[in-house]
């Protein structure tokens, strides 16, 4: 593995492009008094690894992870739904947390790990989580799935690690995998299908054969 | 093959395929991300370029003036096309807003530029360099001020629900005054967004002056005549392709801006482009399921006989726009010798309010099923045995004509049994468990049955292979599976020797997606192909088609058995055909029922209302695929709770747009609202719809759903709330005293 190296921009420059794309966003141009400075793209290199394999990019600094993936690697498995952090289509386990990969730059993730959708299985080698979506119809559209699939993996990953959640009755005991508590911790991933019964079919049996 | 008499034993009826809770074939694709959506289709033109979208800021008004020197020399654009470029354009078929062109602005974030970029971060950047000079002028955007000005309209969603602008049969108004049980209440339904998962999006190219889109699109037909009017060109010269969509709801039934700005920017940027809209954009630039205020009356002896019912709604739209169908089912769904319907519409200024999933029905079921728990209560009747007690196997405007099959009171009567009715107090606030209050609802759900012609294509080729080709969708609904399961039936081959290829117009003319026509209308398509199909292998192999069987990939007949394949050996044979339909949906009234029951908590401090129990009792034909039907049901039992308990667009009414415009605003039930679910299909066929003799069930799983909500928490609190949805603060200063 090559070493994925230092960011070779420094923060002020990060700052200044991706703060005036933000205040551009936010405040319509009807209302705007001055027209906005034309902001010349910061590209950047960084280096992280993507589901075994480290990968390196140049990219403009405002890029998205998720945009990393879908639009420069490829890697189109991880949904854009909202591009706001509302809907969790994007969610992807980042050094072993599941993150909205929309609501964050690719640039901060220089030396991370990221596990997508494709990392966890292939067709003809499914991984658990996605075997048991396909057997429970834990999906309609498709749009979401990898989304919750990810998620799901690493909510079972949370409760055995005993990080409690907003249902789980007692912050000193260990927290019991329930059906209440796969419902509130999967809840940022939005299914507009309507799968939520098979969903939680599926991640229950997966938890029970994890044991 | 014209379908123009019942059907009768054919090879579907084997069920050896047809009929089985496969996993879907499209399943591990989804699963692993490996199913390429629109905008994700990197592979099929090379130098794609990004586009991004800029809607109107403001609602009605006009364009004075775009100034757009800043974005076109912003880094790595590449092109802007505005609206002042070009005058307006042809709308698309079924559209009521105009899409693109001109300087009017007819509703909010209606599209007024594309900018071309290299990335799709300089594209953003750049759009928002563009200042634009607004002429704003005052609009109508209330629907409850402009109501008393509505006018009469008759309309026909196109998916199953219609009526003329008013419906009189026998007396209304003398049988209703007579009646010695009489309801008149007013209801209220809020305009609502498809907020499917996948935005808008849509990559174009030209090749000289022939465009191909790979889109997100439900009615592939529709999409090919739709952009070539739009845009003024030939049909046969544009090609779309959806292979795989991420939800759709209604909001993909007709192209929107996204497909037509793509083919713009694409020309202008003499380049292939991508662009998705951004979620902001969906609830206002594209279409909504519109508000209705409903007003119904019952009148009914005291033994419970509806002697009379009345049905009337009002919606606003677009100045072109259709009513919401909202009357529709009560023209059917229950007996009573003296009916009015009506249907009025009012201008208004917000954005195009167009088919969400069970136009019509889906909101008038939330009015009709209230109204009908209240009549019971008013006759101290059981509302399960008030359903049962007016139920008709008789179209009710024409008694002479019967439904195809109708057994709403078996799915009432299973799903009372089910659900433990029998346990349910009749009077309302009577039973708590700790912090909550429990109530259980009950509702009818009905929907229409459509036909309409559908074909598809079927080769076999020398492994055997069967290759199925049709322009029908896969929106969720699992039309992938079923129609494999179909061909592997007639085919007599297992489900791995089949092939589905679907969304690409260069395939034959499918239902397409909407109206729940798919699964019945595209399969029975798939039938028509396979039939001719089989009696191309009969010729081929020396049988005579009418005796030859087809099972465990072997022709048989008497005593001689050939593999399937040896009628490939000497070529690929192909066949092609369509289903068409004669009259027996006009000799027949074809419909889908269920029972819907509902248990919900509320909570007695704060009126926050939980769903605990669900169950769906549907009715609806032969079920093709019993695991993916039972999904499009909970699919729906979950959008309509959606609907009972928070989905609305708020609208600014001094502005004219919905607030609420992304999926933190408008919200959608997730993971923690919604229980296990149950769904039980009656063990039934309908020779009457097709050689399939299924129907639809993806919209009857949401008809009435919002009803048993709102009538469960009736029973939970007392509380009658008859302006959906039922947020809290309707409840909160009128729970009952705390014990």
């Amino acid at each position: 593995m090559s070493d994925p190296g230092e960011l070779n921009v420094n923060r002020r420059e990060v700052m200044v492009g991706a703060g005036a794309c933000a205040a551009l966003a936010a405040a319509p141009p009807s209302v705007r008094a001055q027209p906005a400075p034309v902001v010349t793209p910061v590209m950047t290199q960084v280096s992280f690894n993507v589901n075994g394999q480290v990968r390196t990019l140049e990219l403009d600094t405002r890029t998205t992870l998720l945009d990393a993936l879908r639009e420069h690697l490829h890697l189109t498995g991880t949904k854009k739904g909202c591009d706001h952090g509302q809907c969790g289509a994007c969610t992807v386990i980042v050094d072993g947390r599941r993150i909205n990969s929309c609501l964050t730059l690719a640039v901060m993730h220089q030396g991370g790990a990221v596990t997508s959708i494709e990392g966890l299985g292939t067709p003809d080698n499914l991984h658990p989580m996605q075997a048991a979506f396909v057997k429970h119809d834990g999906y309609q559209c498709g749009y979401c799935t990898p989304g919750q699939i990810c998620s799901g993996v690493a909510v079972l990953d949370e409760i055995k690690a005993g990080i409690p959640s907003h249902v789980t009755a007692d912050l000193t005991a260990p927290v019991q995998l329930s059906e209440s508590e796969i419902r509130e911790r999967m809840s940022g991933n939005i299914c507009r299908c309507g799968a939520y019964s098979n969903i939680v079919e599926a991640m229950t049996e997966v938890a029970e054969r994890q044991g | 093959m014209r379908f123009d008499t019942p059907a009768t034993t054919n090879p579907i009826d084997q069920l050896k395929v047809v009929g089985q809770p496969t996993d879907r074939i499209d399943g591990r694709y989804k699963t692993t991300g490996t199913a390429a959506y629109a905008y994700e289709r990197h592979d099929v033109v090379p130098e794609q370029a990004y586009g991004f979208v800029l809607g109107s800021a403001i609602a009605k008004g006009r364009i004075a003036a775009m100034h757009v020197e800043d974005a076109k020399t912003a880094p790595g654009v590449l092109a802007i096309v505005t609206t002042l470029d070009m005058p307006r354009l042809e709308r698309g078929m079924m559209n009521a807003a105009y899409l693109f062109g001109g300087p009017i602005i007819q509703h909010y974030h209606q599209a007024i530029a594309v900018v071309v970029a290299e990335t799709f971060e300089q594209a953003r950047a750049a759009a928002y360099l563009i200042r634009v000079d607004y002429q704003s002028e005052a609009g109508k955007f209330d629907l409850a001020a402009e109501a008393p000005n509505a006018t009469l309209i008759g309309d026909d969603s196109g998916e199953g629900s219609s009526g003329p602008p008013e419906v009189r049969v026998g007396d209304f108004e003398g049988a209703f005054a007579a009646a010695a049980v009489k309801l008149d209440e007013s209801y209220t339904t809020p305009d609502e967004s498809h907020a499917m998962m996948e935005p808008h999006a849509t990559i174009a190219a030209w090749d000289g002056d022939r465009l191909t889109l790979w889109t997100s699109n439900q009615m592939i037909a529709w999409g090919k005549r739709s952009i070539a009017k739009i845009l003024g060109i030939p049909a046969q010269n544009v090609r779309l392709d959806s292979p795989y969509i991420g939800g759709g709801f209604g909001a993909k039934l007709f192209i929107r801006a996204d497909a037509v700005l793509a083919a713009l920017a694409a020309k202008a940027a003499h380049r292939p482009v991508k662009l998705a809209l951004t979620r902001p954009l969906i609830a206002n630039n594209t279409t909504h399921r519109p508000a209705t205020i409903q007003r119904i009356r019952i009148g009914a002896n005291r033994d419970g006989t509806i002697t009379a019912i009345a049905h009337e709604s009002t919606s606003g739209n677009l100045a072109e726009g259709k009513p919401e169908t909202a009357v529709s089912q009560t023209r059917l769904l229950y007996a009573g010798a003296n009916r009015l319907m009506a249907m009025r519409l009012t201008p208004l200024d917000l954005p195009e309010g167009n088919a969400m999933r069970a136009p019509g029905e889906a909101p008038g079921m939330m009015a009709l099923e209230v109204a009908m728990d209240e009549m019971a209560e008013k006759l101290g009747l059981d509302p399960v045995e008030f359903r049962i007690l007016n139920d008709t196997q008789v179209d009710p405007e024409k008694l002479d004509r019967r439904f195809s099959h109708r057994d709403l009171v078996g799915c009432l009567r299973l799903g009372a049994e089910r659900f433990g009715w029998d346990k349910r107090s009749p009077r309302p606030a009577q039973v708590r468990d700790g912090r909550w209050l429990i109530g259980a609802g009950v509702a009818a759900g009905f929907r229409n049955n459509l036909l309409t012609k559908s074909g598809a294509r079927v080769r076999l080729d020398r492994q055997g292979v069967v290759t199925v080709e049709t322009d029908m969708t896969d929106i969720g609904t699992g039309s992938y599976t079923i129609i494999a399961q179909t061909a592997a039936e007639m085919m007599g081959v297992t489900l791995d020797k089949v092939v589905v290829r679907l969304g690409d117009s260069a395939f034959p003319a499918s239902a397409g997606s909407g109206g729940q026509w798919g699964a019945n209308n595209a399969t029975a398509g798939v039938y028509a192909a396979c039939v001719k199909l089989r009696e191309a292998v009969a010729q081929q192999l020396g049988f005579n088609a009418a005796d030859a069987e087809f099972s465990n990939g072997d022709v048989r007949s008497g005593n001689r058995s050939v593999p399937l394949s040896q009628a490939a050996s000497a070529g690929e044979l192909v066949a092609e055909d369509l289903i068409e339909y004669g009259d027996l949906a006009k000799t027949h009234q074809q419909s889908t029922f269920a029972a819907h029951f509902v248990e919900v908590g509320v909570d007695a401090a704060t009126g926050e209302v939980r769903v605990r129990r669900m169950l769906a009792v549907c009715a609806a034909g032969r079920i093709l695929n019993p695991k993916s039907a039972r999904s499009q049901v909970i699919g729906a039992m979950t959008m309509g709770v959606g609907a009972a308990l928070m989905e609305e667009l708020a609208v600014d009414k001094r502005r004219g747009f919905f607030v609420n415009h992304d999926l933190a605003g408008y919200e959608v039930p997730v993971h923690a609202d919604i229980p296990h679910q149950e769904v039980v299909f009656l063990d039934e066929v309908d020779p009457m719809s097709s050689p399939m003799k299924a129907k639809g069930v993806a919209e009857l799983g949401i008809c009435g759903v919002g009803a048993a909500v709102a009538n469960a928490v009736y029973n939970a609190t007392g509380i009658r709330i008859r302006d959906y949805p039922l947020t809290l603060d309707k409840l909160i200063d009128r729970l009952p005293e705390a014990v």
